[in-house]
């Protein structure tokens, strides 16, 4: 199929598969520990699983499979609050299809629809406010997640519904920020991360700039990266010449796809509709600073948190989750004490094991070939 | 002209006195056709001295069809209905022969399309050579259905020399499919009209039975046989894997997966392989077989794209292994959860 299967060549895969090997070879010389790379992005994830592209590294390459799934990393308490929502008898409540297995402390959305609440899946959040013009007596909320590169449809969607003057229209925003949740791993004291395979879609909307700080800073090498299965061995052979040639770049693989500005009509949406929480907490990670954004006080109409009372609850993970160390690389997942036992893709407990992007969970489905075989 | 002809289902219609009799009358017992359901019996009668003939043992599986939408390019509810139990009969290696059909009506329900799915059943139903010889009938309030709900339970005989198991599966065996994977469950998809696609994707629903004759005809010893409908492919291959506790491993280039379906798989973040089928199977035959069954196949038309796809290896034990055709190998593990809305 075209514009697929060429991003799938077996033969050059082969060749940069060969090339990845000798330059790991070569820098290997006087390191104790293998080199750890982390794809930040759960879509990077999902195509290394897919692809098997960990059983084509050399062992001193090791990935580590960072927090950027936005349906894991969403914390029990605001699953809560959209079950809460949906359950409201006036309530439509839309939302991505993946975000409705999500467990809360008391059900996912999946269960509220079981159990009578009205939630519907939708692919886009024009999708939703479809429904909302089509049923101008209920309150059609949106349930808006994830990094960059969903935030701005949600936000055009929102100035949609206000040049339309639609007043059953909300949006219930869960929308995460990628660069200071990078820098929180980057902050955090066990962390050995050598260097970074950056989101490609977030980076459309965001460009190249917000990522100089990685390399600069924190003197960490990064490539923003594609989705196909040969965009990541080309990023990794990018980054192991970096390594080689001792620079320290933020370099763009995806060229095809990325501008170095980003998107700047996407970023005029996201300000005019979005400004920065403080904090939001994260599923595995706790709280970061400046990790989410909320709807500004204008859109006051549009905002689910502002029309609904909406309790924000603070629910802490399991005890026994060890998320925060497999997404920052100190451990792997079947390292983790309750991997596959009491958390699993049926059960989860931790934020890895929800969706198919979370490490774990992707460990679990696809990946015990390299540890068991 | 039926006097149904524009009218709706009503509680009438299920409620035992003359406006169900009509209904049975008219709409099952005409369209049906079949001399078991004309004498109006309470049950369906078989000599069994003549369903002796075709063997040994007798087979018999029930499977209930709630799909939405009930119409879909290349097939409905009805077609589904027939075909989804006749497959079930044969890819245990029985002569589907007869078959039940239960309705749930909705209150509301049109009888114009009630008698498009009537026929389309006694069309399939012919096709498969099965008679459908006993029925029933309800109906129920508006909303305590989704428009016409319908179980099909069927009968048939296995040959003496047939012995079809999911547990024989051997190291060196090969895993042949009869053709594209997934196209029924991106039909649905398409069919639902949520993503204006461009394609229009059919269904494979078709009976399996003719090729599975075929199939047996060249090599009585197929080790196992099961129709890949929900849960796809990736689902029978670990039924297989682990009731035979052996390892398979398939390659990913050689599964037949048509281009829409790729594509609309590519667009959800589907993977073709748990998609649901409608007329597809997997066979699990001896190697020195495999091509001889595998040529049988591709002669009839319901396996012109039949290929081979793997092999059954010994470890690792109750494992599926998908090689990826990039250069990695990944574990092809059963679905958790579902990929998809009520497909059938």
């Amino acid at each position: 199929m075209k514009f697929v299967d060429e991003f799938r060549d077996t033969e050059k895969a082969q060749s940069l598969t060969r090339e990845i090997h000798d330059i790991a070879a070569h820098l290997e010389k006087g390191r104790t520990r293998p080199l750890q790379l982390m794809e930040f992005c759960g879509g990077h994830t999902h195509t290394i699983f897919r692809y098997g592209i960990e059983q084509m590294l050399p062992d001193s390459i090791e990935m580590v499979h960072g927090p950027g799934c936005p349906v894991c990393v969403l914390p029990m308490g605001r699953v809560d609050d959209c079950v809460a929502l949906a359950e409201r008898p006036e309530v439509i409540f839309t939302t991505f299809g993946d975000a409705m297995r999500v467990p809360g402390s008391r059900k996912s959305l999946l269960q509220a629809k079981a159990d009578g609440a009205d939630v519907r899946m939708v692919y886009s959040p024009m999708d939703a406010l479809n429904l909302a013009r089509q049923h101008s007596d209920r309150e059609v909320i949106f349930f808006g997640l994830g990094f960059e590169t969903t935030m701005p449809s949600t936000a055009l969607t929102v100035l949609q519904a206000k040049r339309e003057g639609i007043r059953n229209f909300s949006l219930f925003c869960n929308h995460i920020t990628t660069v200071p949740t990078i820098k929180a791993v980057l902050d955090s004291p066990d962390m050995m991360i050598d260097g970074f395979l950056a989101p490609g879609h977030v980076s459309m909307v965001i460009g190249e700039g917000p990522f100089q700080f990685i390399t600069k800073d924190y003197h960490r090498p990064l490539v923003i990266t594609g989705f196909e299965p040969l965009d990541i061995l080309q990023s990794i052979w990018m980054l192991l010449k970096q390594f080689d040639e001792a620079r320290c770049e933020v370099e763009n693989q995806y060229t095809r796809i990325v501008p170095k500005a980003g998107n700047t009509a996407a970023l005029e949406a996201i300000s005019q509709v979005f400004e920065i929480r403080e904090f939001f907490e994260w599923r595995g990670l706790g709280s970061i600073d400046h990790s989410g954004v909320r709807m500004k006080k204008a859109f006051a109409d549009y905002d689910a948190e502002r029309k609904f009372p909406v309790e924000n609850l603070k629910i802490a993970d399991p005890k026994s989750c060890q998320c925060g160390e497999v997404v920052k690389g100190v451990i792997k997942p079947w390292d983790c004490k309750i991997f596959g036992s009491k958390c699993n893709p049926e059960n989860p407990m931790g934020a890895l094991m929800v969706s198919s992007e979370g490490a774990c969970a992707a460990y679990f489905n696809n990946g015990y070939i390299k540890k068991t075989a | 002209m039926s006097k149904f002809k524009g009218k709706t289902i009503t509680l009438a219609h299920g409620s035992g006195g003359k406006a169900m009799r009509d209904l049975i009358d008219e709409i099952f017992v005409g369209g049906f056709d079949s001399p078991e359901l004309a004498l109006l019996e309470d049950q369906a009668r078989f000599d069994l001295t003549a369903l002796c003939e075709h063997g040994d043992r007798l087979a018999m599986t029930t499977d209930s069809y709630v799909v939405d939408p009930l119409f879909f390019p290349g097939g409905d509810i009805g077609k589904l209905a027939v075909t989804g139990t006749v497959n079930d009969l044969a890819v245990g290696g029985a002569k589907p022969l007869y078959l039940s059909c239960g309705m749930i009506l909705e209150e509301g329900f049109s009888i114009d399309e009630l008698m498009r799915i009537v026929a389309s059943m006694k069309a399939t139903a012919d096709a498969a050579g099965v008679r459908i010889v006993t029925g029933d009938t309800k109906v129920v309030h508006r909303g305590a259905a989704d428009k016409l709900f319908i179980n099909t339970a069927g009968v048939g005989v296995i040959p003496q020399t047939v012995n079809i198991v999911a547990n024989r599966a051997m190291p060196g065996d090969a895993v042949i499919i009869n053709g594209y994977v997934g196209d029924h469950g991106a039909a649905i998809v398409d069919a639902r009209g949520e993503l204006a696609l461009e394609s229009t994707i059919e269904t494979d629903c078709q009976p399996l039975n003719g090729l599975i004759a075929a199939m047996l005809d060249t090599c009585q010893d197929i080790h196992c046989m099961r129709d890949a409908t929900r849960g796809g492919v990736a689902t029978v291959l670990n039924e297989f894997a682990s009731s035979s506790d052996v390892a398979i491993r398939i390659e990913q280039g050689k599964i037949p997966v048509r281009d829409e379906v790729r594509g609309i798989c590519e667009i959800l973040g589907l993977d073709p392989l748990y998609l649901a089928n409608e007329g597809k199977l997997l066979a699990v035959v001896p190697a020195d077989a495999a091509d001889a069954v595998l040529q049988t196949m591709q002669a009839h038309p319901a396996g012109q794209e039949a290929a081979i796809i793997g092999e059954v290896q010994a470890q690792p034990a109750g494992r599926v292994i998908l090689a990826t055709g990039f250069g990695g190998d990944r574990v092809l593990d059963m679905l958790v959860g579902e990929q998809l809305p009520r497909i059938c």
